[in-house]
């Protein structure tokens, strides 16, 4: 176990800079350099051709989707797209990747110099530099036998299944990130989520970051404060931690990280620059392979396939059909919504601005629409464990929505019906019907009930006639009661005045 | 001396197959005899596939027994270089480390091969991974110059080269990457065009180095080359090096040619010092004889020539290490265990260690370095700049000429063993045939004759610009003509009668 420093403490000593390099697996229908079709899982080296497994005289073809899908996402990232892009091979023995170098890009990326915005959960706006997008193919997947843990150190024997080998991926660098503070965890997890959004929004990746469709390696090093009028410290070693499979553990990864390298530093140790695993269960990371700058993976143009050139027109083309970005989206929604940062803050942190939409365009006012989602929708799914969205649809929420503004429901009748939509008995207008939920608006039925009250009651009769219309509460609960809450509490105090002074003394 | 089917040249055995006076299962059988007869002299197959060339043979006369309308060349036997790809066939392109590998699939020229119906006879012996000049580095033993049984048939190519000089095949596939086509023809007598790079599918050719390989014909006539180049060239969706353009016939540029009005520019810095006295005075007596025949000869100069072997020894090793990489033993061919067992790393290592000869562990290595950070630039990036010099000096000869020529290579065959302790002298011997390459432009190599001194095939090479492989059929089959009219016979009527020779065979190699 690692000794790790106070978070507070450690920021007082240190600046924490980042740097974030996030893989994103595309959804296209082949393979990046092959017609093998992109699906893996099932048996293993099954989804192959001689060009997935590096067969002798086997030779890559660029995938043009996956090609349209990269600059896709390098517009919406705020990427300069090059004229002229170049793959190259990255050459590295390593038994998952199949020819024993990996067609990636290399100093020709086909996107460049973008930023991304992202909000922090406190409202805090930050801009994250993007340095470059590049388009590569992903490796193999090794499984580790016989040994204790899963991972190659002490197992017996390992085995490849290339069916992932030859994935169309995108790899999101980042420039250097200074300035996030007791924010950077925070930051972390903001950035991940608002590139899924992005990737999400574009339609070109499942973005499921449990099934590795996005993958984030996050660099963090610590630079040592110095007092005002001092020149800044040099930057500190970097580790680069992997297998960070949610956006919690981005967090708590980063969290952690600070944490332990400020204890290492603080007790005059050094950090080694390294990999480090992230252990989901035990909250840490531990020490993978020693990473140097001088690592030289030999790379040169790949000289079997021609450069990406794309054209000025199919560029424009993508930029057109982009997407609004998930930041301005949010600026417009907001403002269009009228709701406060906090209202908003909220929804954002729900994830279920899109549900919102979805119920606003179903016709119901934005302010109702955010209160159902927000409150009661998603409280069920909190205590069912299930994700909200898949409870009811934006339609039913707006139908129930229009049951209330009507006047056919009560809130409390409202969310009875909820029940019984999100139990599958219906439309909300079927629970209704079938549960005889709606409120009754028949004045005559709602009368006998008030007189029956106020007989029942003189000395609140009497009170109510002196003028203490206050004392009129505890008729309507008794008349709401009688009516099993089925009554419009408004309409019952209009009329429990009206009958205190027409019932006869 | 017979005159047998093996005699005949691919297009005069075509025309008999066609009107039926032979069948393809007597074709075939001719050479499978001719291929017993000698192969213990010349070693010029690493493979003999007997049983699949008659089935096919016999397939092909079945389908024109029914008059199924057949592909002028169906049923004429054909061998393979060992580079290239063939399903069902073993392939190994000379190496220890593809001993006995069997690959699923079959290169693009294999399937249009199929498609037309030719009889594969077998797989020839090459340098390993196309490494060399001489096939002294293939892991199989060296195949033997049918003119001369001590001497080089060439390299890389020299399993096809020798194949086809010695009656085995008709025609063969080759592959160039500085010479490995056209350098055999040179010291064997026989014919050989390596296209335009992007000319002919790279798709299932094991790659020596990506940007200058290219699959090319071998024949011993200048018209059997267009007649196979015609039929495995054209774009191949399945290699994005491929062109797109329509390609017109090459075989009829053959019977189109015509030299008159020809602007031959002599390269003047590929004649001189290091070449064979016999070697230039086939290649004056060339010239003299095409513009005789109306040709306009001039000179024309590329001073970064002197620069392109320097650059060939670091591009094509450098491509060559990464190429190579894939050979660990994890998906296919060889796998040696090391002593007491070890990781992946260990079983890799001690694979590559054993699966690969001397020389291509020295250009893995070279290239390995000159890919290297801190050497990159000095080495890979100098070398492509150079690259560029090499092309523009063409793109300039070519304003002032439509074809330029040279002799093919500065030697007539060299013995075998006479260069394999100085690998550089070995490298040099392909200083006329590399810059064709770096250039990506055609080159061909036809026979000029014997020289004087030592009675050996000298082969004369013309070079066209990219795209412009026509011209060369056309200028090599003009050429062809005016020396076997000026001889009163073809050269390799010339050549030793192997079948005599047989009990001269070297031990080593012997299949």
């Amino acid at each position: 176990m690692a000794k790790l420093m106070d978070y507070d403490r450690a920021l007082e000593l240190f600046e924490p800079v980042l740097g974030f390099e996030v893989h994103i697996e595309l959804s296209t229908k082949t393979k990046m350099f092959s017609d093998a079709p992109n699906y893996f899982g099932g048996e293993p080296n099954t989804n192959i051709t001689p060009v997935d497994l590096g067969l002798p005289g086997s030779l890559p073809v660029v995938n043009g989707q996956a090609v349209r899908y990269a600059i896709s996402l390098g517009l919406a990232l705020g990427c300069s797209i090059a004229p002229t892009s170049r793959f190259a091979r990255k050459n590295y023995f390593y038994p998952d990747l199949a020819k024993n170098y990996q067609i990636s890009q290399s100093d020709e990326p086909i996107a460049f110099e973008g930023s991304v915005e992202v909000e922090l959960p406190n409202g805090r706006m930050f801009t994250v530099p993007i340095e470059r997008a590049h388009m590569e193919e992903d490796a193999g997947k090794l499984t580790h036998v016989g040994g204790a843990t899963g991972r190659i150190q002490g197992a017996e024997y390992s085995l490849v299944d290339y069916n992932r080998a030859g994935v169309p991926l995108v790899e999101i660098v980042t420039d250097i990130i200074y300035g996030a503070e007791a924010d950077a965890p925070e930051l972390a997890k903001a950035y991940v989520s608002t590139i899924r959004d992005i990737v999400v929004g574009l339609g070109i990746s499942e973005a499921r970051m449990e099934r590795g469709n996005l993958r984030c390696d996050a660099n963090i090093s610590l630079r040592r404060r110095t007092p005002e009028g001092e020149p800044p410290a040099p930057l500190g070693t970097r580790t680069e931690t992997k297998n960070v499979n949610s956006l919690r553990s981005v967090e708590r990864a980063i969290r952690y990280e600070i944490q332990r390298q400020a204890a290492i530093l603080d007790d005059g140790g050094t950090i080694t620059q390294e990999t480090r695993h992230w252990h989901e269960d035990t909250g840490e990371t531990s020490a993978g392979r020693p990473k140097s700058d001088a690592d030289d993976y030999r790379y040169f143009p790949e000289p079997d396939l021609l450069p990406v050139v794309p054209s000025a027109e199919l560029i424009e083309e993508l930029r057109a059909a982009l997407p609004e970005a998930p930041a301005a989206r949010r600026r417009r929604l907001k403002a269009e919504w009228n709701f406060t940062d906090l209202e908003f803050q909220d929804l954002t942190n729900s994830g279920l601005v899109n549900e919102v939409i979805d119920t606003v365009a179903a016709g119901a006012s934005p302010a109702a629409a955010r209160k159902w989602w927000t409150g009661e929708i998603a409280r069920t799914a909190n205590a069912q464990g299930v994700d909200a969205t898949t409870l009811v649809t934006p339609l039913q929420v707006a139908q129930l929505v229009a049951l209330v503004d009507d006047g056919t429901l009560t809130d409390r009748l409202a969310r009875q019906v909820l029940e019984g939509v999100i139990a599958g008995e219906g439309t909300p207008q079927q629970v209704v019907d079938a549960r005889g939920l709606a409120v009754v608006s028949d004045d005559g039925a709602l009368i006998a009930a008030i007189d029956e009250a106020l007989q029942s009651q003189p000395d609140v009769l009497a009170k109510i006639r002196d003028g203490k219309v206050q004392a009129a509460g505890a008729v309507i609960g008794a008349v709401m009661k009688a009516m099993k809450g089925q009554a419009d509490a408004a309409r019952v105090r209009e009329l429990v005045l009206e009958r205190a002074t027409a019932l006869p003394e | 001396m017979t005159s047998d089917l093996t005699r005949l040249t691919a297009d005069a055995l075509a025309s008999k197959l066609a009107s039926k006076e032979v069948s393809s299962v007597e074709a075939t059988q001719a050479h499978l005899d001719r291929i017993a007869a000698v192969e213990g002299a010349v070693h010029a197959f690493l493979h003999v596939a007997s049983d699949s060339a008659l089935a096919e043979a016999a397939d092909i006369d079945r389908r024109r027994a029914a008059g199924e309308q057949l592909h002028p060349l169906a049923g004429v036997p054909i061998a393979i270089k060992d580079v290239i790809v063939t399903k069902g066939m073993p392939t190994t392109s000379g190496s220890k480390i593809l001993e006995g590998w069997v690959p699923p699939y079959d290169a693009t020229v294999m399937t249009k091969l199929r498609a037309a119906g030719l009889v594969s006879l077998g797989k020839t012996n090459m340098d390993e991974f196309a490494m060399g000049s001489s096939t002294e580095h293939s892991a199989y033993g060296p195949t033997h110059n049918p003119w001369d049984l001590e001497r080089i048939p060439g390299g890389s190519g020299g399993g096809s080269a020798a194949a086809v000089a010695a009656f085995e095949a008709p025609f063969a596939l080759g592959s160039d990457t500085g010479g490995s086509i056209r350098q055999p023809a040179h010291v064997t007598g026989t014919v050989g065009l390596k296209p335009t790079y992007g000319g002919v599918s790279r798709y299932g050719a094991i790659a020596l180095a990506s940007s200058l390989d290219q699959i090319g014909p071998v024949s011993r006539t200048v018209l059997d080359s267009a007649l196979l180049h015609d039929v495995i060239g054209g774009h191949d969706p399945r290699d994005s090096t491929s062109l797109t353009d329509v390609w017109p016939s090459f075989a009829e540029a053959v019977r189109n040619a015509d030299v008159a009005g020809l602007r031959i520019g002599v390269i003047k810095e590929l004649q001189g010092d290091g070449f064979q006295p016999g070697v230039m005075e086939r290649f004056r007596e060339a010239l003299a004889l095409l513009e005789a025949a109306g040709a306009i000869i001039t000179e024309v100069e590329l001073p970064s020539v002197e620069h392109a072997i320097a650059a060939y020894y670091l591009i094509m090793p450098a491509e060559a290490s990464s190429n190579l990489a894939k050979f660990d033993s994890v998906r296919f061919g060889l796998r040696v265990n090391p002593k007491g067992g070890g990781t992946v790393e260990d079983v890799m290592s001690a694979t590559r260690e054993q699966g690969f000869g001397a020389e291509t562990k020295r250009r893995i290595i070279l290239g390995t370095y000159a890919l290297s950070a801190g050497y990159y630039d000095a080495y890979y990036g100098s070398a492509q700049k150079v690259r560029t010099l090499v092309q523009r000096d063409f793109a300039a000869a070519f304003a002032n000429a439509d074809v330029l020529v040279s002799p093919t290579a500065p030697t007539t065959a060299f013995k075998l063993g006479e260069k394999t302790g100085n690998p550089l002298s070995m490298y040099l011997n392909d200083i006329a045939t590399i810059p064709a390459n770096l250039a990506g432009i055609p080159g061909i190599s036809v026979p000029a004759g014997l020289a004087a001194e030592d009675g050996l095939p000298v082969g004369i090479q013309f070079l066209a610009p990219a795209r412009e492989d026509a011209r060369l059929y056309g200028v090599a089959a003009a050429l062809e003509a005016l020396l076997e009219q000026k001889w009163g016979h073809t050269l390799l009527s010339q050549a030793p009668d192997l079948s005599s020779s047989e009990m001269n065979a070297t031990d080593e190699g012997a299949v």
